[in-house]
């Protein structure tokens, strides 16, 4: 159980996370949504300790991670992934190091140094890599991948970490639908199969309702919604992104990544022709 | 600008308050644009004629013309033959028919020459692997964006600063004095001097670096040690190999003139051809570092387009 109690986050005078307090079970997948600048991004960063909190407390397993410092800090980020939209990786080295990379805060100073990792590392590293179809890929530069290939080369390493949560912020926002939907998928598959926590920031509505048992809406730092996707009602969403600007209905086609949304269907003679 | 059009006071009435307060704050900025542009020439006009003036570029002196009349004129054109004269009085005197013997005539030192080429080289060579060692590893913490805190930040980079502003030349002197004449003073002094220089480099580069696959690292875990190994390094590698091998070549340069004050190298037969006025040793001395020089741009251009362009692994 993933304990935050009060979480804020203060940048200057704007409070980019207010008060946030929620409960998490263990093996749960939940989306945050909400517009841009409604502070998901700051929240993820904050559970994995990419950024301090101004105040609040985080609680995993009944033990405080807000107050961590050194090594205990490093193998608290290791024990939580984190799934970048813009990937992070490193570009110009191998797909294999950089999955191995997952094991560095596991790996003593002078052979992480010198870029050897241990033998049960590699076949870790190659395992996560077979089970995300990329092990063809594995000597190749993380560069020359397309994004969806990367967005899987991270969650390979994520996977490598052991992690016991996996957060992912926006991890499908800079994908086309295709390799989105295969990015979700995995994510999924890890969360039922691993009984990993996941948390994922999304900004398409449609892909949070298919995939997450819960939703969290944010908005102006805040959680304004909190529970399963049915209950996001229409007038709800309306809510939470502000739409008074948008005359008329809000259409969840127009920001859909799904392949199945009538819109980007393709007409079923043309693909025979 | 198209958009000055739309000031008449017809038009204005039809436009958005919006258009009309960017019409107002573009003029404002296109004219506060061109009073910059005009302060800024204006000041750098004045200082190019006081630098020059100092420089002496308008001092006058007294020649004679080939009539015999003594006239006054500007230094700088009256010198301007002089240099001719000096670079005529290098070249060697070749013939067609014994040019073998006038080409040995004129490399009469070659096997002195040789040696010395190979120690400037030598020189050169252990002082950039001292100056890439030590710039490496000083360059990520005097990198802003990587030094764990201000007092770190500020202590490399002073001590950047002040190994390279002393020049070679100054430091080789320092160093034949503590460990006599010989190449190791001079390796100590180009080595010391490519560090800071290096230094500089290397943390620009650094600074220019993506910082997002150094969250990635930190994501996972790493130590600071683990974020600049696999965030920074292997983005930074091609610049650094750059930089190192230009500064090579400047090192090259650079010993073949410290031999001046008696730190190795080549530098000592340019002094000796200097003073006893041995013209065309100068000019054969000179083809030698340019050759050398050449010899090591085409090599080193090689290695770097091996390493940063066909190679398909990471540093």
């Amino acid at each position: 159980m993933l304990v935050i109690e009060q979480l804020s986050k203060v940048f200057g005078d704007l409070a980019a996370v207010d008060s946030v307090s929620l409960a998490i079970p263990k093996g749960q997948m939940v989306g945050v949504i909400g517009r841009s600048g409604a502070g998901k991004s700051t929240f993820l960063r904050m559970v994995n300790r990419l950024t301090d909190p101004s105040h609040g407390t985080i609680i995993n397993e009944g033990k405080d991670v807000t107050a961590l410092k050194g090594r205990d800090l490093r193998l608290w980020r290791a024990s939580c992934a984190m799934i970048f939209q813009q990937f992070n990786l490193v570009e110009r080295m191998d797909v294999l190091t950089n999955v191995m990379v997952g094991r560095i805060a596991h790996t003593g100073f002078t052979r992480s140094m010198m870029r050897s990792f241990t033998d049960e590392d590699r076949t870790r590293a190659i395992q996560a890599l077979d089970r995300l179809d990329l092990v063809p890929q594995a000597l190749q530069r993380a560069g020359t991948l397309s994004g969806g290939q990367q967005q899987r080369v991270a969650i390979a390493k994520a996977l490598v970490q052991n992690p016991r949560i996996m957060l992912a912020d926006e991890p499908i926002a800079s994908l086309d639908p295709a390799n989105a939907t295969r990015v979700m998928d995995a994510l999924r598959e890890i969360n039922r199969m691993d009984g990993l926590t996941v948390l994922v920031n999304l900004h398409t509505l449609d892909t949070a309702r298919n995939y997450c048992d819960r939703i969290i809406a944010m908005r102006a730092g805040r959680v304004q919604f909190d529970g399963a996707p049915e209950a996001l009602t229409n007038e709800k969403v309306r809510e939470i992104y502000g739409t008074d600007y948008l005359a008329g209905d809000f259409n969840e086609a127009v920001t859909s990544t799904s392949l199945t949304t009538a819109s980007l269907q393709l007409p079923k003679q043309a693909v025979g022709a | 600008m198209p958009l000055f059009f739309l000031r008449t006071r017809t038009v204005m009435t039809a436009l958005s308050p919006a258009i009309a307060q960017f019409e107002v704050e573009y003029a404002a900025a296109r004219k506060s644009a061109l009073r910059t542009n005009l302060i800024s020439t204006t000041f750098f006009a004045v200082c190019l004629v006081v630098a020059a003036w100092i420089g002496g570029f308008f001092d006058m002196t007294d020649v004679t013309l080939s009539n015999g009349d003594r006239v006054s004129m500007w230094k700088i054109w009256a010198g301007l033959p002089r240099l001719g004269e000096y670079l005529y009085k290098t070249l060697p005197v070749l013939h067609w028919d014994t040019l073998g013997a006038d080409i040995a005539n004129w490399f009469w030192r070659w096997k002195v020459w040789l040696e010395l080429l190979i120690e400037t080289i030598l020189i050169a060579y252990l002082a950039t692997l001292l100056g890439v060692v030590g710039a490496f590893l000083l360059s990520f913490p005097a990198s802003r964006n990587l030094a764990p805190n201000a007092l770190v930040l500020n202590l490399t980079r002073r001590y950047l600063e002040i190994i390279r502003t002393v020049p070679e030349l100054v430091w080789a002197l320092i160093f034949v004095f503590c460990f006599g004449v010989g190449p190791l003073a001079g390796v100590l002094a180009i080595g010391l001097h490519a560090t800071g220089a290096l230094g500089k480099l290397y943390s620009e580069a650094n600074e220019n670096a993506d910082m997002r696959t150094v969250e990635g690292i930190k994501a996972s875990g790493g130590s600071w040690f683990d974020q600049v190994r696999y965030g920074i390094v292997p983005q930074v590698v091609p610049n650094i190999i750059s930089y190192t091998l230009l500064r090579f070549e400047i090192n090259v340069r650079a010993s073949s003139i410290i031999g001046f004050v008696g730190a190795g190298g080549l530098g000592q037969e340019i002094r000796v051809a200097m003073s006893l006025q041995e013209y065309p040793d100068l000019s054969a001395l000179f083809l030698i570092i340019f050759v050398t020089v050449i010899a090591i741009d085409t090599i080193s251009e090689k290695v770097r387009h091996r390493i940063i362009g066909l190679t398909g692994k990471g540093v």
